[in-house]
């Protein structure tokens, strides 16, 4: 930091300790299938997938389990060879440890592949549009922890006409180290990822940003780069939350996101560099996304590392797998410390955004009662978006949500800078996501009641109409029964007067 | 260890993240502040005597009395933790460094309530208060009992009287002794303020052999802890390095009450006391460092800090020099305390993506191709 940073803090975000070493240095390791997989149906950003296998079907690795549903979602694979025991529910991998619908898969051992990939010598040669179909049938989701479905953003970024890809190696949360761990083992393998999706977006250059406290990926990643022009490795300051999309594009290109705007708004679009692999894998070989790189880390974790992870596996055969714990953890969590989600026990699944497992030690948690806000500013200098974090805290304290949203609550990206900096040990990221939840609760019951308030306008009309046109009948009717008796009338007096007639005249003929 | 510890783990509660934390303690950061204040301190304690600690202490245990009183009517448990967090101690020690070294006990200790019941646990509690309490309690005393609040001693160090001793400064502190006039003196300010009125020209009135002297290092009549201005900006700096102030306040005070002082002396120097000794007189450095930079009473953002201090410093000059009472520190501060929460209302950080009146900025890239 600077002397005029220093005195001043003209900076935005915070300097956490960054644990990544020594599970950054560690030999990645591979672990097999365990006996039994949970595979959610909901580990992307959009509607869960539709299951396409019954119970009791055999499936190799690689073979279809569920099929995409609505607009953004996403298909899943069988992540080993073995047999469909259950399609049912199971807790999901989130602080409420809520039911998630998962089919259960018993390996077989074998890790058998499906036959059925559709390898391709040169990808190159393919359109742009079989690339992001291909990406979409191997299920790849961004790997950074978002899980948006990638092929709807290879496609999307094609049509916004983007020009430039931003890969995203931050990596600014502490303690993980996956994606440092990938481009270390991967680079070739990414940079050949960054050039199909540069081909399937039609962006004309890829700019790669790495944090400057992994200089070993850096290194590996411009040496892989170098026979491309149009991919180049940059380092940046090590700063949380670097990683975030906004910021990123921000210190890569100078260009600044528009609120409630796509990074397409200014020619660009964030991807992760582990994504960049996935896409290679689908694009060139036909291989689904069935497992994943994860940091297993925290001052509880015997051996930190990291380690490739079947998609499915629970979360207590990674930490068996990884050697186990060395003290009692105060807390488990899936990704980060930052932005992770404490899980409620061992027995969750890793999913395709699981970037970390950590087992905090009780020390490293520095849990304190909450205490008054003594207006400090650390939360307003520290916040990466601008805002006012304890202003926020305050107006949802005494239940004002819409004095929240008016100092840019809905800007919020609930990095955690502001709750990590607070003195004070407010828990100022969970009342920005109470406010949200609220919030968005309230819009749902609002459109339910706008909903509502429609049909019952919709009957009134219509019982209206109806009573209007049963009237009409009933005029109609008695109208034409009026006519029908003036005729009935009419009628008799002309028989009267023909039977006078006939009467008159003589008998008929 | 064993598999069983996985399927043995079960969280207490759901966390929300972040699960780390930065290990900031308001604790830790008053523990600075009050270390900042030590070498000010104990060169007023030297400067003055025994007298000036015995009022310190004094000042000191009736806070932290009353604070704990206070969390107690308002049925806080642990009133004693509340107490730990350094605040209330902070407050008084400050109160005490704006006193006159030798004022009776009963000063100190009344000082101690209007800062804490009246000044902060009446407006609920900590961070809750509008106006800075040793502030407040300093300018209530100061208009409450005008004699015993600008009773300023001569630094014995440097006079023929040789210092009171043990005993005899606790019958000062008990009020049982006068402070003997030959030993009283005025202050710069409040000479110069005297001097003016009585139609004699700053230029002659200085120059004569009973003007009091100033120095960076503070051998001046004054306050217990005002005076030295070099170890006020030493424990100042030593904030600013420590991170727990910022430099916008300190600044905008120095600038907004040393640039108008500079000004004027320089159009009419006989009626306009120079920057030099405006900075070396009463509260300014204090002020600056230590009273204008408290996180309750002050704006947020570096911006609303700047205009502040700004304020302040502007408003202790307009004081010192147009109004009735010689120093304006404190009532400086008072004032601009009534305006922060507009200062915080009006000067807001601006919002990533957005403009400053909070629409989202409009992209050069916009429209290029949709």
């Amino acid at each position: 930091m600077g002397l005029m940073e220093k005195f001043f803090g003209l900076s935005w975000g915070i300097h956490p300790k960054d644990h990544k070493r020594p599970a950054a240095d560690a030999v990645t390791r591979i672990m097999p299938a365990p006996e039994r997989l949970y595979v959610s149906l909901a580990q992307h950003l959009g509607a869960p997938a539709l299951p396409s296998v019954l119970v009791g079907q055999r499936v190799k690795k690689g073979d279809l389990l569920a099929n995409p549903q609505g607009s953004v979602s996403a298909a899943i694979h069988a992540p080993t060879s073995g047999v469909v025991a259950a399609i049912g529910e199971i807790p999901a991998p989130h602080p409420s440890g809520l039911p998630v619908l998962a089919v259960t898969l018993a390996a077989d051992g074998l890790d058998e592949w499906s036959e059925a990939l559709e390898a391709t010598p040169d990808p190159f040669a393919l359109a742009p549009d079989e690339i992001s179909r291909r990406v979409a049938a191997a299920g790849v989701v961004g790997m950074g922890g978002a899980t948006f479905p990638s092929a709807l953003k290879l496609a999307s970024s094609r049509k916004a006409g983007v020009t430039t890809l931003i890969m995203n190696g931050g990596e600014c949360e502490p303690y993980l180290s996956c994606d440092d761990r990938l481009m270390r083992d991967e680079a070739d393998a990414i940079i050949d990822g960054i050039r199909l999706m540069l081909y399937a977006t039609g962006a004309s250059a890829a700019i790669v940003g790495i944090e400057n406290n992994k200089p070993e990926a850096i290194a590996a990643m411009q040496a892989a780069a170098q026979a491309y022009s149009e991919v180049s490795v940059r380092s940046i300051p090590a700063r949380y939350p670097m990683g975030s999309e906004k910021q990123l594009v921000q210190t890569l290109t100078g260009k600044e996101i528009p609120a409630g705007s796509l990074p397409a708004e200014v020619g660009v679009v964030v991807h992760n560099v582990g994504t960049a692999k996935a896409v290679r894998a689908a694009a060139r070989y036909g291989q689904p996304l069935v497992s994943r790189l994860l940091t297993v880390n925290g001052g509880a974790v015997k051996h930190p590392g990291n380690i490739v992870v079947p998609i499915g596996a629970l979360v207590e055969d990674v930490l068996a797998f990884a050697g186990g714990f060395s003290a009692t953890p105060g807390r488990l969590v899936m990704g980060g410390p930052m932005m992770g989600m404490s899980l409620p026990h061992a027995r969750v699944p890793v999913v395709k955004g699981s970037s970390g497992i950590l087992a905090l030690a009780g020390a490293e948690l520095a849990d304190r009662e909450e205490g008054a806000c003594i207006r400090c500013g650390s939360c307003v200098r520290a916040c990466p978006m601008g805002l006012l974090p304890l202003e926020m805290a305050r107006h949802i304290q005494g239940d004002d949500l819409k004095g929240a949203v008016k100092l840019g609550l809905k800007d919020c990206i609930a990095c955690g800078c502001c709750a990590y900096v607070c003195q004070s040990h407010i828990p100022l990221v969970q009342y920005f996501a109470y406010a949200k939840g609220t919030l968005a609760a309230e819009d749902r019951a609002k459109l339910h009641a706008d909903a509502t308030k429609k049909l019952a306008l919709a009957r009134g009309e219509r019982l209206a109409q109806e009573a209007r046109e049963k009237a009409e009948v009933a005029a109609r009717r008695k109208a034409e029964r009026e006519a029908a008796k003036l005729a009935e009338a009419a009628a008799k007096t002309a028989t009267a007067a023909t039977v006078k007639t006939v009467e008159t005249e003589g008998a008929p003929a | 260890m064993s598999a069983a510890d996985y399927t043995d783990y079960q969280a207490a509660r759901a966390f929300a993240s972040p699960h780390a934390h930065g290990g900031g303690e308001v604790r830790r950061t008053m523990f600075l502040v009050l270390t900042a204040l030590v070498p000010a301190t104990l060169f007023g304690f030297w400067l003055y005597g025994w007298p000036a600690f015995f009022l310190w202490l004094m000042t000191l245990i009736s806070v932290l009395l009353f604070e704990f009183m206070s969390l107690r009517l308002m049925g806080q448990k642990n009133a004693g933790r509340a107490l730990g967090d350094g605040s209330a101690l902070l407050t008084g020690w400050l109160l005490a460094m704006t006193l006159p070294p030798w004022s009776p006990w009963w000063v100190g200790v009344l000082g101690a309530f209007i800062a804490i019941v009246i000044g902060k646990q009446v407006f609920g509690g900590l961070g809750q208060n509008v106006f800075n309490p040793a502030m407040v309690a300093r300018v209530a005393l100061l208009i409450s009992f005008p004699l015993q609040l600008t009773a300023w001693v001569t630094p014995l160090p440097l006079t023929p009287l040789t210092a009171p001793g043990f005993i005899e400064s606790l019958h000062i502190t008990l009020g049982q002794t006068p402070v003997p006039d030959a030993i009283t003196s005025a202050s710069l300010l409040g000479y110069a303020k005297t001097e003016l009125s009585r139609g004699i020209e700053l230029a002659q009135a200085l120059t004569t052999s009973h003007a009091p002297q100033l120095s960076w290092l503070g051998a001046r009549a004054g306050s217990l802890g005002e005076s030295s201005a070099l170890l006020i900006l030493a424990g100042g700096i030593f904030l600013l390095i420590t991170g727990v102030i910022r430099g916008y306040a300190p600044l905008g005070v120095l600038a907004g009450a040393l640039i108008p002082a500079f000004i004027a002396h320089s159009i009419a120097p006989e009626s306009y006391l120079d920057a030099r000794s405006h900075l070396l007189s009463g509260a300014l450095m204090l002020g600056a460092f230590f009273i204008a930079t408290d996180y309750v009473t002050s704006p947020t953002t570096g911006a609303g800090q700047l205009v502040f201090g700004l304020g302040v410093g502007l408003m202790t000059w307009i004081i010192r020099t147009l109004g009735g009472y010689p120093e304006g520190v404190a009532f400086a501060i008072l004032l601009m305390n009534a305006l922060t929460p507009i200062i915080d209302r009006v000067i807001k950080p601006r919002i990533l993506g957005r403009t400053w009146s909070g629409r989202p900025i409009v992209s050069a890239d916009a429209g290029k191709e949709a």
